[in-house]
């Protein structure tokens, strides 16, 4: 199972947790079972098949590229605003 | 300058840490050098930006009939010229945005929505004929009550910006109309948990106001369309690909049809992300069938392109006497301009970034007004949350009478704290910052008997009496953006190396990347040729800005010398007729293991037409994946405040920096120094000043006040070297922070000096003078 | 309507034709096609568009082009003499005193007419000179350090 850690404002899909287990081995996969224990949060997570605009996901700390993302049993997966940045 | 070294030495190196001489510094301080102003091209016509003098109105009409029929006048464009419907959308790697918000911003829709909105285009024969031309333009407006203060915007019956838009709160879409786009919150821990451990709770408000990126260089943008249905654009910009994006989904055209050839860029500090000219003179360029070119003037600058927010900030912080602090809330309201996108999300992430506070709970929200789009600037959004922070961290200092420095320790991020939004920090160097601050003899100097270094502002005995002196510590916490860089390099005969990359240059990274691919090849910096290019020369590469060039585009140039490298044993294997794995190579020398053969690389590259011919690579990365570095740093500021005027004079500042290694540490000082010089304008001068009408009253250099050589002392830049171990050698980002802490460390300075605290930026002669009057009553 | 212009330019007899309301800045940019000199505010504030008029650092945005009628004015492109750097140039290039480069042509200027002055300024002096030169990149710490370090071998070598 990995470890999720959800944004604030996705905890009243989860009944006020904001770390969750899931199951998975892409980040796709991990989502899609958080559905079936959280119904509502993937349209959240997800819009046409990619992390919705503006998220990103973190897995074990490095930014995941999109849902084809390996995850591991024990990994951490952490869904945070995308950055951009000015120099 | 000093170097200071903490943690694990990479390696020792040959090319990096050292000071050559950037490669394109003879064009630039010949004058030769050509930036988008530069251009010159046949036929070229000139254009020109009617702009709204209202800060909110309904644009009723447009007549340009008598501008058009002045001779010389080619064409006039409005947002009317736009392509197709308005309800398109894009995902330019930002979020969904409207098409038709990304095109009102840049040719005015149904409402002018702040001073300075451009309202139509004009190409002519001279820009002496488009300037006359703009004044024949009728525009009929329905002037509409502007909101210009973050707070009144957001109340319910302010007036509305954009009708159709509704608060996105916490994912939830509201139902009614209202400035307000976002309300986003970031939660750790328990927060009423927290303040019920605390043995005093602070909580403060703090208003900071609009300032602009300040780059010398006004936006320009030239456009040639030609019949075959090919645009071509020479811009300065920050990402020659994001202009390329914006422009080809405005104009709703391939991409492929559009190529962006980056000029010179004469500074950008974010500023020169988003485009403003460019589809403009686009569409100009498609009605005359002739290149254009449009310059803004600095008025257009300050008027119409991207400031960074005034925000409004409540720090409320719940400490115990030993110091530590038991929970941190922030509520944060950032001032967006006329469409959605503040920085607020970075502020809340960066606000408690450099502590480890177990209980947070952190809500910001993304407020529309009358005030142009805003566009990143250094460290967007962190600069004024620190301002909050950095203050209250100070407060807690007085109280607890505990050290500035010694609270920090107490409570500073380390390698494994989890920040708010949820990452964990790998190797960091926070608290290295702190104990640089603190061995610096500037720490511990007395102030009083300080050489003032701007002598010229002691004058008389009695007037000296009048001179109040402080210290003040702030630290500051800013990302380093990982993202997309591609590189190519050949090899040439004379053992040089072409290195072809897609990143604007603004501030030497063609030679801190150089040097990186030289260091693997174990060549010198001076044999790497780099050359920016265009759209269509290179793959794609993200922008310059986020901190990533050095580190990104960096890393593009290290595989690229890798696999060179890798190239060129397999040629020495060829040439000696060995396998290549008989063949070794370090620092540039190729030797057959067995011994008895060795070639430099500059021999073998003389002979690959013998054993193979030419040797080229090309690279793209994804920097995300190999581990970004945080940026931290902590500065010490000593201030001189004249009690007559109110007037704040630096004294001394010294800037301490984790910079992971500093590739070339002239470049990495520089921009310390830099990012420093616009947080003290920031702190003391800077300011979007405007009238009831929301017109803005200070739109030149004169009266935007910002930092010149007589007001700043020598800037002390200390390089603390804690590697970044997701770079090859360390290199963490650099441009961004250094910005951050400014505000807070005079504000704390000033405070020490003057015996009450100032929340309010600027701390101009004024806010201070009055300040100091209201401490005596 | 043009009026004929005659002027030293960078030590060349040049002539040109202008109109009375163009600034020296667009004679110099958009007549001579020399676009050393930038336009930075256009209002004679940030300096990015310093020559020398007969010696005297002047922000040429806001001199007309025909004041310059029969005078010398020097601009970035004359600094360097006969394929050699000005000790200037070289000493900006060392110090790492620029960063996007485009206010470094008028820092170039403005630093020369201080050096032909005061040979050997103090800190003070170099930033009372140099104030009127807007640079929002460096912070100015590398370029008073590069116009210290130029002055003997500059004053030396003129």
């Amino acid at each position: 199972m990995a470890h999720i850690y959800l944004p604030a404002h996705l905890a009243k899909f989860t009944r006020g947790l904001r770390n969750v287990e899931a199951c998975g081995a892409t980040l796709g996969e991990v989502i899609d079972n958080l559905e079936i224990a959280f119904p509502g949060i993937r349209e959240r997570l997800v819009a046409n098949d990619r992390l919705t605009p503006g998220l990103a996901a973190a897995v074990d700390n490095v930014l995941a590229s999109g849902l084809r993302e390996a995850v591991r049993d024990s990994s951490e997966v952490v869904f945070l605003p995308a950055l951009k940045g000015g120099v | 300058m000093s170097a200071k070294t903490s943690g694990a030495k990479i390696g020792t190196y040959q090319v990096i840490g050292t000071r050559p001489i950037r490669h394109d510094g003879v064009e630039k301080v010949t004058g030769r050098a050509l930036y988008g102003a530069d251009l010159q091209m046949a036929g070229l016509l000139h254009g020109r930006v009617l702009r709204s003098p209202h800060a909110h109105a309904r644009i009723l009409s447009i007549d340009a009939s008598a501008a058009l029929s002045m001779p010389g006048v080619k064409a006039v464009v409005t947002t009317a010229d736009f392509p197709g419907s308005g309800n398109r959308v894009a995902d330019l790697g930002e979020g969904t945005i409207k098409v038709r918000d990304l095109c009102a911003n840049v040719l005015a829709g149904e409402k002018a929505l702040y001073r300075g909105h451009a309202i139509a285009g004009v190409a002519a024969t001279t820009p002496q004929v488009a300037s006359e031309a703009l004044k024949r333009i009728r525009v009929e407006y329905e002037v509409l009550p502007p909101v210009m203060d973050v707070l009144e915007a957001m109340k319910p019956g302010a007036p509305i910006l954009q009708p159709d838009l509704r608060t996105e709160d916490l994912g939830e879409k509201g139902s009614t109309p209202t400035n307000v786009a976002k309300h986003l919150r970031f939660e750790k821990g328990d927060i009423a948990q927290g303040f019920r451990e605390a043995e005093r709770i602070f909580e403060e408000e703090f208003k900071t106001s609009m300032v602009h990126q300040g780059y010398i260089e006004p936006h320009n943008g030239t456009a040639l369309w030609n019949p075959g249905g090919e645009l071509t654009i020479w811009t300065s910009t920050q990402g020659a690909f994001t202009v390329r994006d914006q422009v080809a989904t405005m104009l709703d055209v391939p991409v492929s049809r559009v190529k962006v050839v980056p000029m010179e860029i004469g500074g950008g500090f974010g500023g020169k992300i988003p485009v403003y000219l460019e589809p403009v003179a686009a569409l100009l360029s498609r009605k005359t069938g002739r290149p254009v070119k449009l310059l803004m003037d600095r008025t257009e600058v300050f008027e119409g392109t991207g400031p960074t927010p005034g925000t409004v900030i409540r720090v409320k912080m719940g400490a115990r006497k030993d110091g530590r602090i038991t929970a941190a809330q922030a509520w944060l309201a950032y001032e967006a301009g006329a469409f959605a996108g503040s920085p607020v999300v970075c502020g809340m992430m960066c606000i408690f970034a450099p502590y480890d506070v177990a209980h947070q709970l952190i809500d910001g929200y993304d407020v529309l007004l009358n005030k142009p789009k805003t566009a990143p600037y250094r460290a967007p959004g962190a600069t004024s949350a620190a301002f909050a922070t950095e203050t209250v961290l100070d407060q807690i200092s007085e109280w607890a009478g505990i050290d500035p420095m010694k609270i920090r320790r107490l409570n500073g991020a380390k390698e494994g704290t989890r920040r708010v939004d949820g990452l964990v920090y790998p190797r960091i160097g926070y608290l290295e910052t702190v104990e640089a601050a603190c061995g610096h003899p500037h720490w511990t100097a007395d102030i009083e008997k300080l050489p003032s270094p701007q002598a010229h502002t002691v004058s008389t005995k009695a007037h000296r009496a009048n001179l109040l002196h402080g210290r003040g510590v702030a630290s500051g916490f800013w990302f380093n953006i990982g993202l997309k860089s591609s590189c190519m390099a050949s090899v040439n005969p004379d053992g040089t190396v072409c290195l072809v990359e897609g990143s604007t240059d603004i501030g030497g990274t063609r030679t801190s990347v150089a040097m990186q691919l030289a260091e693997v090849l174990g060549i010198s910096a001076e044999d790497v040729k780099p050359q920016v290019v265009d759209t269509n020369t290179v793959g794609y590469t993200d922008v310059t800005g986020g901190s990533r060039v050095t580190f990104a585009t960096g890393l593009a140039a290290i595989e690229a010398a890798r696999q060179i490298e890798r190239q060129m044993i397999d040629r020495a294997a060829a040439l000696w007729e060995v396998k290549p794995g008989d063949v070794e190579v370090s620092r540039g020398c190729y030797r057959l293991r067995a011994g008895g053969k060795s070639l430099t690389f500059k021999e073998l590259s003389g002979k690959l037409s013998d054993c193979g011919g030419p040797v080229v690579t090309q690279v793209t990365v994804d920097a995300d994946k190999h581990g970004v570095g945080c940026g931290f740093a902590t500065h010490v500021v000593d201030v001189e405040v004249d009690a007559d005027t109110g007037k704040v004079t630096i004294l001394r500042y010294t800037a301490t920096q984790d910079v992971g290694k500093a590739i070339h540490p002239a470049y990495v000082e520089g921009q310390i120094q830099g990012g420093v010089a616009q947080g003290i304008g920031w702190a003391l001068n800077e300011e979007y000043y405007y009238d009831l009408q929301g017109r803005m009253q200070n739109s030149s250099f004169l009266d935007y006040r910002m930092p010149t050589a007589l007001d700043l002392p020598m800037i002390e830049a200390v390089l603390v070297e804690v590697p970044n171990p997701g770079h090859p050698f360390g290199v963490r980002g650099v441009g961004e922070v250094p910005i951050v802490p400014p505000p807070a460390a005079i504000a704390n300075a000033i405070s020490r000096a003057i015996g009450t605290r100032l929340r309010t930026l600027p701390m101009s002669p004024a806010r201070v003078l009055e300040a100091i009057l209201k401490r005596s009553r | 309507m043009k009026s004929h212009l005659t002027f030293e330019l960078n030590g060349e007899a040049t002539e040109t034709f202008c109109e009375p309301r163009q600034s020296l800045l667009e004679v110099l940019r958009d007549e001579l096609k020399l676009t050393g000199s930038k336009e930075g505010c256009n209002n004679g504030n940030c300096g990015a568009c310093s020559v020398l008029l007969d010696g005297r650092v002047v922000n040429s945005c806001i001199v007309f082009g025909l004041e310059a009628q029969g005078r010398k004015v020097t601009t970035i492109e004359g600094l360097a003499e006969g394929g050699t750097l000005h000790p200037l140039q070289q000493k900006f290039l060392e110090h790492a005193a620029l960063q996007c480069g485009i206010c470094t042509p008028g820092f170039l200027v403005a630093a020369k007419a201080l050096l032909d002055v005061h040979p050997h300024p103090t800190e003070a002096q170099a930033r009372a000179w140099l104030a009127g030169n807007l640079c929002r990149c460096t912070g100015y710490d590398k370029i008073i350090r590069a116009v210290l370090d130029a002055a003997p071998s500059a004053s030396g070598g003129k």
